[in-house]
């Protein structure tokens, strides 16, 4: 299953030093990585590692106190999550995080808000280039729809949908947005073990058809085992591992955390 | 016996006997409700948008109507100006100062909120009511103006039409803001519904966190409400200025749209236009034919009369979404 796919690349994000606290809690202490172009990259650790906390850094929605983000050759202090969005960094929620009273298409069309270029007012009397765009957008969406196996469920409310389903729409929308960088925050949480299997398999279809780099955060060891390059493992907010499956499954530290060896 | 009679038959009695009346009451009930309907869509605009009920909603129709016949006085007082050209060059103006408003609430009041309890907002916007109010009074002074109503091309005078043996009589005025009111109300649901703006909004009104994941700026999306309800507020201040003129105590209806939106439903549009016909009519039935019972004089909370009974069969208003939250 996790024969090797496209080669990784050069470095595309590059995380230095980060560190970020809630008041007195240290939630993430000097921690460094790296993703590389085209790599499924999973992030692991126990309940409260500051795995998410990681992710919502990179998203912009936490600002880290101290270190940097280098994306793409930029290096940032902060990021911004819309200015994220739009240097093609997409995501999903551990909580999932959908328009609950939109339908899975319209849900899905609100990802590719950043390819729209129609005016406002053009829009606003759908004259010709503005339907026209309408219209491509919608196609897009609907071969997202094909690819996750989601047509029946197109005008459904979401919010209508069981858990599994609301996962897939959610990942569907962060595809819309043809991103380059997919933040996939316990993409199969909650999920039974066939669910599971087809998010797995769309998961290394998006990286092997698109090329789309992933980075995930996953509980289920051996998905993470299975589909990932390389892990990086955090506990307490600091690194204790990194490197391909097997070393990080051999390594003792890691070992230690996930049995709960006394520090 | 005789109270019940006074109640539940005689009201119908003299409806039956005086159609006409009726007719003249239903239809200034309607042209009410139209004004009512125009506010409360102010307030769904931006409920929609960001979860707070914006008490300023009042004082921009006033703060509005204000500063279009401020700037008409400007433009007219420059030489020999068409009063036309001039009434129109304020509106175009007036359009500019609310989007400049928009922009400037964005910046000082709803950005450094973010991710503030929504009752600060809500605090946030009795504040900014208060500041409008101070900075109208400083600019437009105090006393009541005159809308430019004829110089906007709204026609006057009335047209009488005999039916049922008696008069009902129609302002065209009101026929003109009933008009206007639905050809806006019109141009808002389609703009909100079948865009990508339209999209964003409803998103953003979902989920803050997911909107900003798919790449939708919440500055530009709330530049974009209170505009839109800026705007609104410039047609109620111009309509409802119209049949009385343009003084602060106008900026008061806010607190007349709440049984509406309590009625429709705070994030309805269409929900901000049944109830505001529905208490616009209410209000006027209730009046004309129960009032006398109680002396008169019942209009004035017959609205929050009937948005409380409403409350107890349909929390979330008539068209309001049911919000079921899983324990």
């Amino acid at each position: 299953m996790s024969a090797k796919r496209r080669p990784p690349g050069e470095v595309l994000l590059k995380v230095e030093n980060i560190s970020l606290s809630f008041g007195g809690v240290r939630a993430l202490s000097d921690i460094s990585f790296e993703i590389r172009r085209h790599e499924v990259f999973s992030i692991i650790g126990p309940n409260g590692a500051g795995k998410s906390s990681m992710l919502n850094c990179i998203n912009g929605f936490y600002h880290p106190q101290g270190g940097s983000i280098t994306y793409k050759g930029r290096t940032r202090r902060q990021m911004r999550p819309h200015e994220v969005a739009s240097q093609g960094i997409a995501r999903t929620f551990q909580n999932i995080a959908l328009f609950r009273g939109m339908s899975t298409l319209d849900n899905i069309m609100t990802g590719r808000s950043l390819k729209m270029r129609a005016g406002l007012l053009a829009q606003a009397i759908r004259f010709g280039p503005a339907l026209k765009e309408e219209l491509e957008h919608r196609e897009f969406c609907e071969r997202i729809i094909d690819f996750l196996e989601i047509e029946s469920i197109r005008k459904v409310p979401v919010g209508r949908l069981p858990y599994g389903l609301q996962k897939r729409v959610e990942l569907g929308r962060a595809l819309a947005a043809e991103p380059e960088l997919l933040l996939l925050d316990e993409p199969m949480a909650g999920m039974n073990l066939e669910e599971k299997r087809d998010m797995c398999r769309f998961i290394l279809d998006v990286n092997d058809e698109f090329g789309t780099t992933i980075c995930m955060i996953e509980h289920d060891m051996g998905v993470v085992m299975d589909i990932s390059d390389r892990v990086v493992v955090l506990d307490y907010g600091r690194k204790i591992g990194e490197g391909q499956p097997e070393e990080v499954r051999s390594n003792q530290a890691v070992i230690d955390a996930y049995l709960g060896v006394q520090h | 016996m005789d109270l019940l009679y006074k109640i539940f038959l005689d009201p119908f009695v003299q409806m039956g006997a005086a159609p006409d009346l009726l007719l003249q009451t239903l239809w200034e009930g309607l042209v009410g409700g139209v004004l009512y309907a125009l506010i409360a869509l102010g307030f769904v605009l931006i409920f929609k948008a960001s979860g707070v009920f914006n008490f300023a909603q009042g004082i921009m129709v006033v703060f509005a109507g204000l500063t279009l016949v401020g700037l008409f006085g400007v433009i007219s007082g420059l030489g020999n100006v068409n009063e036309h050209v001039a009434a129109f060059a304020a509106l175009g103006l007036t359009v500019g100062v609310m989007f400049v408003l928009a922009v400037g609430i964005e910046r000082l009041v709803l950005r450094p909120l973010v991710n503030q309890p929504d009752i600060i907002l809500f605090m946030a916007t009795f504040g900014l009511t208060y500041v409008l109010i101070g900075v109208g009074e400083l600019i437009f002074g105090g006393e009541p103006k005159v809308m430019i109503t004829g110089e906007l091309f709204l026609p006057r005078g009335s047209t009488d039409w005999e039916v049922f043996g008696g008069f009902v009589s129609f302002q065209h005025i009101d026929l003109a803001a009933a008009i206007i009111a639905s050809l806006m109300v019109a141009g808002l649901a389609v703009f909100f519904s079948k865009t990508r703006i339209g999209r964003a909004l409803r998103a953003v009104a979902d989920s803050h966190k997911a909107a900003l994941s798919v790449g939708i700026s919440l500055e530009q999306i709330w530049v974009i409400v209170w505009f839109a309800s800026g705007l609104v507020a410039l047609v109620t201040g111009i309509m409802w200025a119209a049949r009385s003129d343009v003084s602060f105590a106008l900026q008061i209806i806010a607190l007349r749209a709440l049984p509406v939106l309590i009625l429709g439903g705070f994030t309805s549009i269409p929900g901000a236009i049944v109830g505001g016909l529905i208490i616009g009519v209410g209000e006027k039935l209730g009046e004309f034919y129960w009032g006398p019972l109680l002396g008169g004089g019942i209009e004035s909370w017959l609205a929050y009369f009937i948005a409380l009974v409403f409350l107890l069969f349909r929390p979330q208003g008539l068209f309001g979404e049911k919000i079921i939250e899983r324990v």
